[in-house]
């Protein structure tokens, strides 16, 4: 009753308000600086990688006269004289300004083979004979394919969707529209769908291995309990690639775990353990083991034994007692722990890398592999994005499914 | 035992203990050779200090625990590999072990629901049982949204809303505040009688053993010291740790001098010489430990009386309808008094203390051990 009034009273609300500025400003003054560090070192960095998916100014910076002939030659898709003349303008420029070769990189990493063609293109132009159609299609006949200006034309306009539907295995088809790449060239979904089934999988493995020794943990007395948590938090003392080189040791085709089971004779020749899913599962359940752990236990840490004793004592069978009293009140850690190495497993490369097959690398590796090697970063970017865009969408489906307030931590 | 009299007597024991031990750690007892009967319909309580076996008792009774050795029969049958949820025991725990993701309604249907009653059925008893407790208004909140006694009512409800045979109750009121508690007793007294239940209460708060029981077992050190009525333990202490634990006394050490037509006379130090009544044997030269309430002392007018010595008030402590004295008597023992409010006595005055032998207990002073002697008096 009093509390519904005193929300009613609106001075009372502004006195309390006004009393309690200096706690505010203080708490305000306390955190901005890890809100500073978190936009600076997080925010920014992330949405201008993600910028780079839809927005690529290459080809706009590098071929600006050839964008302008474009913008109204728009009959045909290859064009007349005049988007001719700005190309060789435009490539004689960037030869000089030794800007030429971005542009050659990207129509390269679209259509393999093209940086000769351009290379060669900017170094035959001439100022006092500008390329036309013919002369220009007479020296290379690649400047005549459909594809190559269907290519130049997406390409100067610096907002792109190309990538992104490139990470989803669609592109933007010469004859207008939306359509799926060639057979063979779509993989990324199979990628994503794979990323995503592993990371279930390695978080419904954590789970069951994990939730039991949870339990046995929060049930033991507090200083027995605390040297075991170090035993579970051991792995997090040596760094991820120790481990998966450790793992590599035990499971290769020669390693301790095979000479164990052929001592034992429980196997009459030698497994496979590394180099394919069983590996990949392997390592990544030891690395992700606490991850799903460490939530669960302190939430049932906080349980009073006195909970399960009270279902007993009103006549709960102990499956019962379990399901009913225990396990709704530590699902708020189950499902903290669970989103949290779910999401971790979604970021995995290092050790798919190193101890998966050729038919287990995940999305990662493909980004790392974007960035590192082909150093194609607007597909790296598009695929973030699509991976960013997925996992938030089912984390927030998730957080709706179970209520946010019932997933925890710690 | 032979002060098992009353609503304990009888062959009707709901529960009976038959020399239980438990230990924990395979080297301490907490509890040591219990043999005790719960009657049909009686109120027990356990009464004790910190860490004296209540509720080691209460669990092996629940079937939380097992007793390490001796038999717990439940209607006169033994129970030692009866699970906790085949025993049909209500219990109310200290922190009321509410299920906090359960509404109101839902807590006390628990217990319902588990034995497979009909929905409408369910719904009918829990309407009844929060009616019981006043709380009918409050059955869709959670438990966190009440206040502590509310709480507790509801935890009595979730206990007897599957009409338990038998009611634990382990310190239900130990963290209400001294008000809510005492209005909590009286419920829970109500409910009693008018449910006809039978209830084992733990507590540590002497007063609310006395006003709530039928009987009351003093746990001390694993053992129960004394069991009985509580004007029984209050007059009759058996132990100078039950004389000491039971409403307050002056308790001093002494030696039996001789014994005469049924008393005692005992050299208290200082050469002081007092007349008691035996609590336990006694032979001339052996040590004792005298009591003697508060209340049973009375301010003579002129000495010469039994029991009867010079004092000197020290301290007046004024309760409105009655004062408390300090006061030193000749070997500088501090001995509290409970006199009228009108009585004149003023600050260091000397008085004549006197109280009759009757009122004043010798013990055997076998066990000493958590009793509190009255000190001498020093000077500030
Ligand atoms: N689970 C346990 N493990 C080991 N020792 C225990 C356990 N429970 C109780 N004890 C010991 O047994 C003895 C009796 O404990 P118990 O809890 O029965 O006391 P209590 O009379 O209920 O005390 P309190 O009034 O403080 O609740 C104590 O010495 C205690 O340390
Ligand atoms: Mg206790």
């Amino acid at each position: 009753m009093t509390e519904t009034a005193a929300a009613r009273d609106p001075t009372l609300a502004a006195a309390v308000r006004r009393a309690t500025r200096g706690q505010r400003l203080a708490a305000a003054g306390l955190v901005a600086p890890l809100v500073l560090l978190l936009v600076c070192s997080l925010c920014l960095p992330i949405a201008s990688l993600l910028g780079r998916a839809f927005y690529d100014p290459t080809m706009a910076d590098g071929l600006p006269r050839t964008a302008a002939a474009l913008a109204v030659d728009t009959g045909a898709t290859v064009p007349g004289d005049a988007a001719f003349a700005a190309l060789g303008a435009d490539l004689a420029a960037d030869l000089k300004d030794d800007t030429v070769f971005r542009v050659a990189q990207y129509l390269n990493t679209i259509l393999p083979g093209s940086r000769s063609h351009v290379l060669r293109a900017a170094r035959g132009a001439r100022a006092d004979a500008p390329y036309t159609r013919e002369s220009l299609l007479a020296a290379d006949p690649f400047w005549g394919e459909p594809d190559t200006w269907f290519i130049i034309r997406s390409g100067v306009k610096p907002f792109t969707s190309t990538y992104l539907l490139a990470a989803i295995d669609l592109q933007w088809l010469p004859t207008g529209g939306i359509g799926p790449v060639p057979p063979g060239q779509g993989i990324y979904r199979l990628i994503f769908l794979r990323t995503f089934l592993i990371a279930a999988a390695v978080t419904a493995i954590t789970l069951v291995l994990g939730f039991p020794l949870a339990w046995l943990l929060a049930t033991l007395p507090g200083t027995v309990a605390s040297r075991l948590i170090m035993l579970v938090l051991l792995p997090f003392w040596t760094s991820i690639l120790v481990r998966t080189a450790a793992w590599t040791v035990l499971l290769q085709k020669f390693g301790l775990l095979n000479d164990l089971l052929l001592w034992l004779g429980v196997t009459s020749g030698r497994m496979e353990f590394m180099y394919n899913r069983t590996g990949l599962l392997i390592a990544m359940t030891h690395i992700q083991l606490p991850f799903t752990l460490l939530p669960i236990y302190s939430v049932m840490r906080t349980i009073d034994p006195s909970q399960m004793r009270a279902a007993y004592s009103l006549g709960a069978r102990p499956v019962s007692a379990f399901l009913r009293v225990y396990l709704p009140q530590v699902m708020p850690g189950v499902m903290g722990g669970c989103l949290l190495t779910f999401i971790l497993c979604l970021g995995y490369f290092i050790t798919p890398a190193l101890v998966g097959g050729t038919a287990d690398q995940l999305i990662s590796n493909f980004i790392s592999d974007y960035i590192n090697v082909d150093l194609n970063w607007p597909m790296a970017a598009s695929l973030s994005f699509i991976l960013l865009g997925a996992t938030l969408t089912l984390s927030l489906l998730f957080a709706r499914l179970v209520g946010g307030g019932r997933v925890r931590i710690f | 035992m032979n002060d098992a009299q009353g609503k304990g007597a009888g062959g009707d024991a709901l529960a009976r203990f038959v020399g239980v031990d438990k230990s924990y750690d395979g080297q301490t007892l907490a509890v040591r050779g219990l043999t005790l009967d719960v009657a049909k319909g009686e109120f027990l309580t356990l009464l004790g200090p910190s860490g004296s076996g209540k509720t080691t008792t209460l669990n092996m009774l629940a079937g939380f625990e097992r007793p390490t050795r001796g038999t717990i029969l439940l209607a006169g049958r033994p129970v030692d590999r009866l699970p906790p949820y085949q025993r049909n025991i209500g219990m109310v725990f200290q922190n009321y072990a509410l299920f906090p993701h359960m509404t109101v309604a839902d807590n006390v249907a628990f217990p319902l629901s588990v034995r497979g009653v009909a929905k409408g059925e369910i719904a009918q008893r829990v309407k009844r049982a929060l009616a019981t407790v006043q709380l009918e208004a409050f059955a869709g909140r959670r438990p966190t949204q009440l206040s502590g006694g509310q709480q507790q009512r509801i935890a009595l409800a979730r206990a007897l809303v599957f009409e338990p045979s038998l009611v634990l109750m382990d310190e239900p009121l130990g963290a209400l505040d001294k008000k809510l508690r005492e209005q909590m007793q009286i419920e829970i007294k109500l409910l009693h009688e008018r449910l006809g239940l039978t209830v084992v209460y733990v507590t540590h708060d002497q007063s609310e053993a006395l006003t709530m029981s039928d009987r009351v077992a003093i746990f001390h050190d694993g053992e129960v010291e004394q069991l009985g009525q509580p004007d029984e333990l209050y007059d009759r202490p058996r132990t100078p740790f039950v004389a000491g634990f039971i409403g307050e006394n002056n308790l001093m050490v002494g030696t039996v001098a001789s014994l005469a037509g049924g008393l005692a006379r005992v050299m208290l130090a200082g050469g002081i010489e007092v007349m008691a009544t035996p609590a336990g044997a006694l032979a001339p030269g052996a040590q004792t430990v005298i009591a003697v309430r508060p209340e049973a002392i009375h301010i003579a007018a002129s000495a010469g009386g039994e029991n009867t010595m010079p004092a000197i008030v020290r301290s007046r402590i004024y309760l409105g309808d009655h004062q408390r004295l300090l006061t030193e008597i000749s070997n500088r023992l501090v001995i509290r008094v409970k006199v009228p409010a009108a009585t004149h006595a003023a600050q260091d005055a000397p008085i004549l203390l006197s109280w009759p032998a009757a009122d004043c207990l010798a013990f055997p002073s076998a066990g000493l051990a958590d009793v509190t002697l009255n000190e001498e008096w020093t000077r500030s």
